[in-house]
């Protein structure tokens, strides 16, 4: 698809000026917006994300969310370039097959994220614009977080925010979850009923201050018993 | 820190980057009881802060080290190529690699792709039978032996009390580590893009440990009250 380069930094708008003929060059990205966000517990993890489906000015679509179902204690958020993370997430299904042809057993969300580093890093030099965040059960039971960047490297984390309004959630997270920048607070572990209700209130934050942030939020959580998606509406201005 | 995709945005106009994880102050030194890496443990993209707990130090097999310097992912990527590579090594020869070895085969493996754009600054860290052995590996295709390396946006700031501290002769292996701990510190104190936590290695003869991991505000205090 046809792009003209009139994003600035982090895919907004700049202001318009007349600035004369400008030769316009093909680009092969795209910015379509969306923000992505995981959570591990104890024995559990979320991963939830808006499904809002944007390119600059124009909402081509409000139910297009951004996670999707690997294995039975796995799911991957990604959000940058659409057309980067349904090619990336049909290459995932493939080579999670083939793993399983080859092993007979699933992979692991560990296995998982060490692959997908190296898919990522496979095309160092014209990369996938997608971040993604891998939420899951690791071998032990507990909730498991990875985040990475368009080039593949990856870590483990406790809570993690991608994409447009990530900058906005990451520092709230980092306060509610991580108690970070408080003092004299007990910390106590986070219940899945707690954990829910914070990404839907930091959710509902996002979609105020950020444009392509809003629409529905659909949450995934991990549990030992399986994945449990959830539905709910955001603001859709 | 390089960003890719140049290629891909307008000459004059606004550019779509991708940014990638950069930003950091890694050293190492040597002394008489081995080797000591101290490193920060901030990634940012751009002028965000991606990450505060990032793991700087890659851990190649247990007697040798790799620090993180420029791309995460060029780093991470090429240091387990490397730890592949000396495993293989290790299985052929029957004995473990040398750290010239090992730095030589990582710095040819980088020197293909000289000009395309990968960014690494690392330093191989071990301890061989010729001794405790030091070398900084780049993608500029640079490999250097030495006693001292800092590497990255606050090095400068870590020369400056490592070069001082090691005027002493003969550091025991605590005052070693309080100086490679005080060097990261002061780093993250002065340079914007490196924080975090200071993760400290030491490396002996018989392999490597993990020293400590403080986070930069609890030292910022504790120094403050050591003044007082």
């Amino acid at each position: 698809m046809f792009v003209t380069q009139v994003y600035g930094d982090n895919g907004k708008m700049k202001e318009y000026h007349y600035t004369g003929p400008v030769e316009h060059r093909f680009s092969p990205y795209s910015f379509n917006g969306g923000t992505v966000l995981a959570v591990a517990g104890e024995d559990f993890a979320i991963v939830a994300s808006d499904t809002r489906l944007s390119e600059g000015y124009s909402i081509h679509s409000r139910d297009s969310p951004k996670c999707y179902k690997l294995t039975d204690t796995t799911v991957i958020g990604c959000s940058g370039f659409h057309g980067d993370c349904l090619t990336l997430t049909k290459i995932i299904d493939a080579r999670l097959k083939m793993y399983k042809h080859s092993n007979n057993k699933c992979m692991t969300s560990g296995a998982i994220a060490a692959m997908l580093s190296t898919i990522l890093y496979g095309r160092r030099f014209f990369p996938y614009y997608v971040y993604n965040i891998i939420g899951g059960l690791d071998e032990e039971g507990k909730g498991a977080v990875y985040s990475f960047d368009p080039v593949g490297s990856y870590q483990r984390d406790t809570y993690k925010a991608g994409g447009s309004a990530s900058a906005m959630l990451q520092p709230l997270l980092d306060n509610q979850i991580g108690f970070k920048n408080m003092e004299g607070v007990q910390h106590l572990p986070l219940s899945q009923e707690k954990a829910v209700q914070l990404v839907k209130d930091v959710f509902i934050s996002a979609a105020e201050r950020d444009v392509y942030t809003g629409d529905a939020l659909r949450i995934c959580i991990v549990t030992k018993d399986g994945i449990k998606e959830e539905t709910v509406p955001l603001r859709k201005d | 820190m390089n960003s890719i995709l140049t290629a891909c945005s307008d000459g004059d106009g606004p550019e779509r980057k991708i940014q990638f994880l950069h930003g950091t102050t890694t050293l190492a030194f040597k002394f008489q009881h081995g080797v000591i890496v101290a490193v920060d443990s901030r990634a940012t993209a751009g002028a965000y802060i991606a990450s505060q707990t990032v793991k700087k130090v890659i851990e190649i097999n247990p007697y040798l080290l790799g620090t993180m310097a420029g791309g995460a992912a060029d780093c991470s990527f090429w240091e387990r190529l490397l730890a592949r590579q000396c495993r293989v090594y290790e299985l052929r020869n029957k004995e473990r690699i040398s750290v010239a070895a090992a730095s030589k085969l990582l710095a040819n493996m980088v020197y293909q792709y000289k000009g395309m754009g990968l960014s690494m600054g690392t330093m191989v860290c071990g301890w061989d039978k010729t001794g405790p052995g030091l070398y900084y590996v780049d993608s500029e295709g640079n490999r250097v032996c030495g006693d001292l390396f800092a590497v990255g946006s606050g090095s400068m700031y870590a020369y400056g009390i490592v070069d001082s501290g090691l005027k002493q002769k003969d550091l025991t292996v605590e005052e070693a580590c309080d100086l490679g701990c005080r060097a990261i510190y002061q780093a993250t104190y002065r340079d914007a893009y490196s924080g975090g936590q200071v993760n400290l290695y030491h490396v002996h003869s018989e392999g490597w440990n993990r020293v400590s991991q403080s986070d930069v505000l609890m030292l910022h205090q504790q120094y403050q009250a050591e003044k007082a």
